[in-house]
């Protein structure tokens, strides 16, 4: 398999969007690389033709009443209640273009 | 104590006027003033003169006929939300979220009049098998405090064994119900998926995620499985399969099949835990049910497979905190949570999701069709918990792979669904607990409830308490 490289570790960082410090690029590197290894081993399984399996349930479109649930709603000082930031009763969210 | 004795037992007591939920609730505060100091078992604890009020209160509109839960206090793992009550998964990220709604399973403990007083320590998001990898510090062994509690559910296991409270809720998504139960002498039970709501509960690994009691005892497990089982509106995930009146089956002495797969017997296991199923088989022959001897060489895989579709699950769960609508920044989750994150990221990315997300989904259906096989076989599986006993504090933390194998034999029962009971089984030559498990088919968790109240009758490994819990 690949090694895991602090590159690759920098850029699977970069995808999941977590900020880390070279420090930390450099220790993760060797320890995703072992649990990575490790979990090859189920490529020795023979899974050709075998279906996915995604959920166990057995249950398909479990639907419900195309209504509003007013039991569920927030108020809109309830849904403001724990972000950091607010303006005029709004979510302040990063910036995401750059000028 | 008044919380040795079984919920049952409590309830009991409580009808008959020989004690009040107020003592039983200035115990656990008398223990966790005492004990939660040094074990760290509870993040959040409900102010006393809160708990005290609704113990009063109980003690007066208690009735005859009100839920055996009725006036009992208790502990929610941290997962869990809770309206007005900080709920943190043990993560930085979460330090300061107080829930604007309720968690189903609490909705349905509060209806049943039973008294929150605690939320659980874990690791954080849910992420170990030690309940080490928390930002409010480990979870401590009551049986030997320089050794880990078993994780993720710690907490909950720490508080039943030290009596900070009658019963818990905790979670599992690869033993983290198992696993801290069998590391702190208590019981507790994987519930078939979709068996309890997961409405409210903070997602690890969604398709894994299961909520499930724990207690001191198999049959205090079903009196809290009870309560809180059944088909949810709210997770359409929950099973619409009609809910086993427990308490009647838990009395059927049927002659059971139990199977033993020679694979989780082998070597890695400590020699003490293969004394400790084969103790427990030779108790179960005693009572008449039959050993059938199998082979399940794809348990060997559990591991692996796990750590492919888990972390994908969780990389995609845990994309939501972005601190923008609640809690902090991505910057705050822990060493493991970024690993677990980037774990999965990579299974799933372009280019290898084929080799790892998929080529593991395919191997959970060959773990289902294993497991369809076995029980062509036998009823039930009898099999350890963990291979190794409870590890010195600092021993998993920095060991990710170590820290994955501790759930050597949990992993493959949450891809499948099937449920799992967790109970004590003996003692290591240094006093640490060890548990077995029982497991069964789907919908089965009657039929694990049965066979462990019947090793409990026959046993008092689930009696005993670690030094100092008088």
């Amino acid at each position: 398999m690949q090694t895991v490289t602090a590159d690759i570790t920098a850029h699977i960082a970069h995808l999941a969007n977590l900020p880390l410090t070279p420090d930390q690029i450099e220790k993760y590197a060797p320890q995703l690389n072992s649990v990575l290894e490790y979990t090859q081993q189920a490529s020795m399984l023979s899974t050709d033709g075998v279906a996915e399996t995604s959920q166990v349930t057995g249950l398909e479109n479990i639907l419900r009443e195309d209504v509003v649930e007013r039991s569920r709603m927030f108020t809109q000082e309830e849904a403001l209640s724990n972000a950091h930031r607010t303006h005029n009763g709004y979510f302040v969210v990063p910036a995401l273009l750059q000028e | 104590m008044l919380l040795d004795l079984s919920l049952s037992e409590l309830a009991k007591g409580l009808r008959e006027h020989r004690f009040s939920s107020v003592d039983l609730v200035n115990e656990c505060y008398d223990q966790i003033e005492k004990l939660n100091g040094t074990l760290n078992a509870l993040i959040t604890i409900i102010p006393k003169e809160e708990a005290l009020a609704s113990a009063q209160k109980a003690d007066k509109e208690l009735t005859p006929d009100a839920s055996p839960l009725f006036g009992l206090p208790y502990v929610l793992k941290d997962s869990y939300v809770t309206k007005g009550i900080k709920t943190t998964a043990a993560s930085n990220v979460l330090k300061d979220f107080i829930p604007q709604f309720d968690a189903t399973v609490y909705t349905k403990l509060q209806q049943s009049g039973a008294i929150l007083i605690g939320k659980a320590n874990m690791d954080a998001w849910g992420h170990g098998a030690s309940a080490e990898n928390s930002d409010f510090g480990p979870v401590k062994n009551p049986w030997d405090d320089t050794r880990v509690s078993g994780g993720s559910t710690g907490g909950c296991a720490v508080a039943i064994a030290t009596r900070m409270c009658a019963f818990a809720i905790g979670e599992d998504t690869g033993g983290s119900i198992r696993n801290p139960s069998a590391w702190c002498g208590t019981t507790g039970l994987k519930v078939t998926y979709g068996r309890v709501s997961r409405f409210g509960c903070i997602a690890y690994a969604s398709s894994f995620d299961t909520v499930g009691p724990m207690a001191k005892l198999a049959e205090d497990c079903a009196i809290v499985l009870q309560a809180i089982a059944g088909v949810d509106p709210f997770d359409a995930s929950s099973s619409p399969q009609p809910v086993e009146i427990y308490n009647d089956q838990l009395k059927s002495r049927k002659k059971l099949r139990i199977g033993i797969a020679k694979e989780t017997l082998q070597e890695g296991v400590d020699t003490e835990i293969v004394t400790a199923v084969e103790l427990a088989k030779e108790t179960f022959k005693s009572m008449g049910h039959e050993i059938i001897e199998l082979s399940m060489p794809l348990l060997d895989f559990g591991v692996a497979v796990y750590y492919q579709i888990a972390p994908s699950e969780t990389s995609s769960n845990l994309a939501r905190y972005d601190g923008v609508r609640f809690g902090g920044g991505r910057d705050l989750f822990t060493d493991e949570n970024k690993r677990r994150i980037m774990i999965g990221t990579y299974a799933l990315s372009t280019g290898y999701a084929d080799k790892f997300y998929h080529n593991a989904q395919k191997a959970r259906t060959l773990f289902i069709k294993e497991y369809e096989k076995a029980f062509s076989k036998c009823d039930v599986l009898l099999l350890p918990v963990t291979p190794f006993h409870a590890p010195r504090l600092g021993e998993l933390i920095n060991e990710p792979l170590k820290n994955a194998l501790a759930d050597r034999f949990t992993t493959t029962q949450n891809p499948v669904g099937i449920p799992s009971l967790a109970l004590p089984a003996g003692f290591s030559s240094e006093g640490l607990p060890i548990g077995v498990q029982l497991t069964g088919p789907m919908f089965s968790e009657h039929i694990l409830f049965q066979l462990a109240q019947q090793f409990q009758e026959k046993t008092d490994y689930h009696q005993r308490k670690p030094k100092g819990i008088e």
